[in-house]
């Protein structure tokens, strides 16, 4: 073969044929990667990054269409190549690994034909060498029993499991190139930092190349090689991994790496910098640099008048960068939070707490299913949220954060216990049964606006009704009240107008949380409020939450799994384990040892996007056990990595305090912290 | 699975005696009491008082319901007043043809409209798909009795290729064969139509989920991806449907069998109707309701053996 790149894309042209016309989404793209290589693609939502993988395989749908350019693969043009050509090379020199593992396998399926498919419609080999291959694959991306993983279907599959399915199927041919697009996107922290590991050994063992879309930028440090930041089509910055993230040239890159929150940074610091404005339009490109729109550096006229080249860093060859101004900026900096935390100061009057809560569903009958048992989605939780702060709640998938938040606001009943929203007991009562002032009192912003936003009516329409009814008062005042609260979301007044379909998810968020803050709430809270969003609109909405939440001393109660973004934000952290609580306290002491065991097993697992941050990591084993077969004695203990014996799984552990921090385990605090502190580490905070 | 079965037959006999009360007490309330239905408008009230008191009409509901239930189990379902046959006889016999009819139509219907569907749906807005798009949403527009009519004036009045009744009799030269094209086709037609769109929208839906990309991207060839990968998933919809089609075929064709004097189920169903046939009525609404469940459950189950995420 030849000895040039393996893969060479070069002024790759992409449009799509819409309504309003041709859309050239991808304007030109070049880019290559050497056999064995693993170049990250990173960028917002709708830059174009899986409309470039996709159009590597020639799989754009019937509106896309690669109109320019060239793309080389093994020597041979597949712009051009015929069906029967394209048919060889899918699947057995190039795979594709794709977000939502549970969609790309067929349902009806079982696993273990699904695998076999690939050896066997390439190399035309044997039923029986096939399911040996395949065999060899599951123990390979560690599946355990993989005999019995062969006859299951996707759905008796967890998603870890599923996409290390889908990743076995990839590589089950040994392709030279495997694209991975979004591979974890989707996952709970513990099970994509297992996928992350797997990836990076299989691409040791396999010398495939590899294609990683994500945009999530800790992630591609622990899996790539080299990087290339997109925008609007266009790749903006390229280089090998450490000088993109120690050295950034590009204003958008900055932009990435200002807007993330990390293990190390919290409000009390520095604020998060989003970047301003949105993805613009891929149509109406302007003549020059089409970030101009949006970057603090614009220069009129050398930035706006022609196409801006792409020129090497000066003194780094293998760095390239499209901006006009690169070799002008300042050096860039990491944020780093301050050497001493401070504390938020005194533990404050509390504005809801729960006491005991309990909350078990009964099973509902569903037609054809076997019968189920009450599952326990929580479990005498204990948690209090301080008037004025913000009272963060983690976990992972199915611990029993959501729960918390339902019964919170009255979505849910209590089982037994107790929540007590500013003296008044609420935990039995539904949201019906709520008196209007104490509905006033506590509104809720969930993960997906949609949800909450009705699609046929203008987002004034929806603020207003919440408006009229949180506070009464006369349709007069409605206008005013709306451009109000739109003001404090920094949304513009001719929002109110619009529907929802129209606005991005950005804005969609922030017209919901407007409509969240008509009843002036003195609660407000979050379930996932940013878990769909981008990271540059996470952090303007993260910035947003933490101004109004100091601007009317509003008490936050914030769900998430995203462990950054609840160290930024917090001032007490809860973290949940299958409806109980592990480790409750001050944001600064969750986030130091002594950690509770799982706590410390959930921030090793966070993708840091800094290449110098390397972690002793801790893999949990095993799956969360179903939420109707809780363990008797410590729920962890099935996963746990310092499960000290028998104990652990008999009796419940004991809570240990140590002031306001609390931790439910065997093992002593003083115990954990010699353990956890001898691990030689630069542990976030201290970074 | 035993539980299905259990459930279902549970299911299905709760439906039964809910409806052969509710057709039972429908009929004893309606306009007329059951002597005078009996007898006619022209009888005077002593003979209606009379038969009254003979048929034990004036014992209160209940115990008569429960009476008519005994002898609905021991097989006997009554006499009809229309065909002077015992209700068992002339249901036996129409229900034997419906159901050649049914089979006969059913057995085309499925493996036209699934390979019509799938071909369609397979590639969304292609030439192909638009003919077949085109095809059966006129057909499914055109009225039964329409489709009958014009069938028949060409293949009966203007070639003379086809008799233009279908009386079963195996008179006036034509084959029983014979005389079932014609409702066949009509029926066939009709139906396809429907299902045909059915299993098109569901292919079509099927053919945009990410699973069918990862059988493209692997390389598979075209008929693979839509035979291995897209046609089970696609007729996961349509089967609950598609069976449901059995339930339009015995009981819902009496417009065809009309057209053509076919002596089905439906026209019988409407005979006895017209001709106030109480027994038969009953006896007829019951076979009707069980049909309906019946097949509601083979489409569970079709649906079951389909979708291994419903297997408990
Ligand atoms: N089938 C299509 N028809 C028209 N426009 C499309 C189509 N698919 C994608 N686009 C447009 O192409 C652009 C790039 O989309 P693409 O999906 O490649 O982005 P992405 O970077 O992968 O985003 P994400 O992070 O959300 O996956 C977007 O503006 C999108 O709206
Ligand atoms: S070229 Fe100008 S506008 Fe574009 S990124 Fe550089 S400084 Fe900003
Ligand atoms: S009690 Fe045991 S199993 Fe539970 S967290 Fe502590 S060490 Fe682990
Ligand atoms: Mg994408």
């Amino acid at each position: 073969m030849t000895d040039g790149p393996l893969l060479d894309v070069r002024d790759l042209r992409i449009a799509y044929t819409t309504r309003a016309g041709e859309a050239v989404v991808i304007p030109g793209v070049s880019f290559q990667l050497k056999a064995g290589e693993a170049l990250g693609l990173v960028g917002e939502s709708g830059c174009g990054k899986s409309t470039v993988a996709l159009s590597i395989v020639r799989y754009l749908g019937r509106a896309g269409r690669i109109t320019g350019g060239s793309v080389r693969f093994e020597g041979r043009e597949l712009t051009t190549l015929g069906e029967a050509g394209l048919r060889a090379i899918r699947g057995r020199r190039i795979a594709m690994v794709y977000q939502d593992p549970m969609a790309s396998l067929n349902p009806v399926m079982t696993v273990g034909r699904q695998l076999m498919e690939a050896p066997m419609t390439h190399e035309g080999v044997s039923t029986s060498a096939a399911r040996a291959r395949a065999l060899t694959m599951l123990a390979e991306v560690k599946l355990a029993d993989p005999e019995a993983v062969m006859d299951r279907y996707p759905h008796q599959l967890s998603g870890g499991q599923q996409q290390r399915i889908v990743i076995a199927m990839a590589l089950i041919t040994g392709p030279a190139l495997l694209i991975m697009d979004e591979p974890t996107t989707g996952l709970d922290v513990t099970v994509e930092a297992a996928v992350l590991d797997l990836v990076r050994e299989l691409r040791s063992r396999h010398h495939s190349a590899i294609l990683f879309i994500s945009h999530n930028l800790g992630s591609i440090v622990r899996v790539c090689d080299r990087v290339a930041v997109m925008y609007r089509g266009e790749l903006v910055e390229e280089g090998p991994v450490r000088r993109i993230f120690t050295n950034p040239r590009h204003p958008y890159t900055r932009g990435l790496l200002d807007c993330l929150p990390t293990l190390g940074s919290d409000k009390r610091q520095a604020p998060l910098v989003p970047i301003a404005g949105q993805v613009e339009s891929a149509l109406a490109r302007p003549q020059g640099c089409g970030f101009a729109g949006r970057c603090g550096h614009v220069e009129t006229g050398r930035c706006t008048s022609r196409p801006i080249p792409s020129a090497t860093v000066c003194g780094e060859p293998d760095h390239r960068v499209v901006c006009v101004r690169a070799d002008e900026l300042p050096r860039w900096t990491r944020r780093r939070g301050a050497d001493v935390a401070q504390e938020a100061g005194g533990p404050g009057e509390p504005m809801v707490a729960v006491q005991h809560l309990t909350k078990i569903y009964e099973p509902r009958r569903r037609r054809f299913r076997g019968p189920r048992r009450p599952v326990r989605a929580v479990s005498d939780v204990d948690v209090v949220a301080a008037r004025g702060r913000t009272l963060a709640i983690v976990g992972e998938s199915g611990c029993g954060k959501s729960t918390v938040a339902k019964v919170l606001s009255g979505l849910e009943v209590a089982t037994s216990g107790k929540v007590i929203l500013d003296g008044i007991e609420v935990g039995a009562l539904a949201i019906d049964a709520r008196a209007a002032a104490l509905k006033r009192k506590l509104q809720m912003v969930f993960q997906n606006p949609d949800s909450t936003l009705n699609p046929s009516h203008t987002v004034g329409y929806a603020i207003g009704r919440a408006l009229r009814r949180l506070r009464g008062g006369a349709a007069t005042d409605a206008a005013a009240g709306i451009a109000r609260l739109l003001d404090v979301v920094k949304l513009p007044p001719a929002i109110a107008a619009r529907k929802p379909r129209h606005l991005s998810g950005g804005e969609k968020q922030r017209a919901a949380i407007a409509r969240a803050l008509a009843g002036d709430p003195d609660v407000i809270v979050a379930d996932e409020p940013v878990s769909a969003l981008d990271v540059s609109v996470q952090a303007a909405i993260v910035n947003l939450l933490t101004e109004i939440q100091a601007a009317r001393g509003a008490t936050l109660v914030f769900i998430s799994h995203d462990l950054a973004v609840v160290r930024y934000l917090a001032d007490t952290v809860a973290v949940m384990y299958l409806g109980t609580v592990a480790e409750l306290g001050p944001v600064e002491r969750v986030f130091a040892p002594p950690y509770h065991p799982y706590t410390e097993a959930l921030l090793s697992a966070v993708p840091v996007p800094d290449p110098d941050h390397a972690v002793a990591r801790i893999l949990l084993e095993g799956r969360v056990p179903r939420a109707d077969e809780i363990p008797r004695g410590c729920p962890f203990a099935t996963r746990c990595p310092r499960r000290v014996g028998p104990v652990c799984d008999e009796t419940p552990p004991p809570v240990q305090r140590f002031g306001d921090h609390r931790i439910a385990c065997h093992i002593p605090g003083d115990e954990l912290l010699r353990l956890q502190t001898a691990l030689v580490q630069p542990r976030a905070v201290e970074r | 699975m035993k539980r299905f079965v259990v459930k279902h037959v549970a299911f299905l006999l709760l439906t039964l005696s809910a409806v052969s009360f509710l057709v039972f007490t429908l009929n004893e309330f309606s306009p007329g009491a059951v002597a005078r239905k009996i007898l006619g408008a022209y009888a005077t009230q002593e003979q209606v008082d009379l038969l009254t008191k003979q048929m034990g009409l004036d014992r209160p509901v209940l115990v008569r319901y429960v009476e008519y239930v005994k002898t609905l189990a021991s097989g006997d379902l009554g006499y009809s007043t229309r065909f002077k046959l015992p209700v068992r006889d002339v249901i036996f016999k129409h229900l034997a043809n419906t159901a050649l009819l049914a089979a006969v139509a059913f057995a085309c219907i499925v493996p036209l409209s699934t390979v019509l569907g799938v071909v369609a749906g397979m590639r969304e807005a292609s030439r192909l798909d638009r003919g077949i798009l085109m095809f059966s949403t006129v057909i499914a527009s055109i009225p039964e009795f329409a489709l009958g009519v014009f069938l028949a004036s060409v293949f009966v009045v203007w070639l003379g290729w086809l008799p233009g009744t279908a009386t079963l009799v195996a008179g006036g030269g034509w084959s029983v064969a014979a005389q079932l094209v014609l409702p066949v086709a009509v029926i066939v037609l009709f139906d396809s139509g429907y299902v045909v769109s059915m299993i098109r929208a569901s292919m079509v839906e099927v053919m945009q989920r990410p699973y069918i990309r990862t059988a493209v991207l692997k390389g598979l060839p075209f008929r693979a991806v839509i035979l291995r990968h897209a046609l089970r998933n696609a007729m996961l919809t349509p089967v609950t449907i598609i069976m449901l089609q059995i339930n339009y075929l015995i009981a819902g064709v009496v417009v065809v069998e009309t057209v053509f004097a076919y002596p089905g189920f439906g026209r019988m169903i409407l005979e006895a109707a017209l001709f106030k046939d109480i027994a038969l009525i009953e006896a007829g609404a019951l076979v009707a309701v069980f049909l309906a469940v019946v097949t509601n459950i083979l489409g569970d189950l079709a649906y079951r053996l389909l979708d291994p995420r419903i297997r408990a």
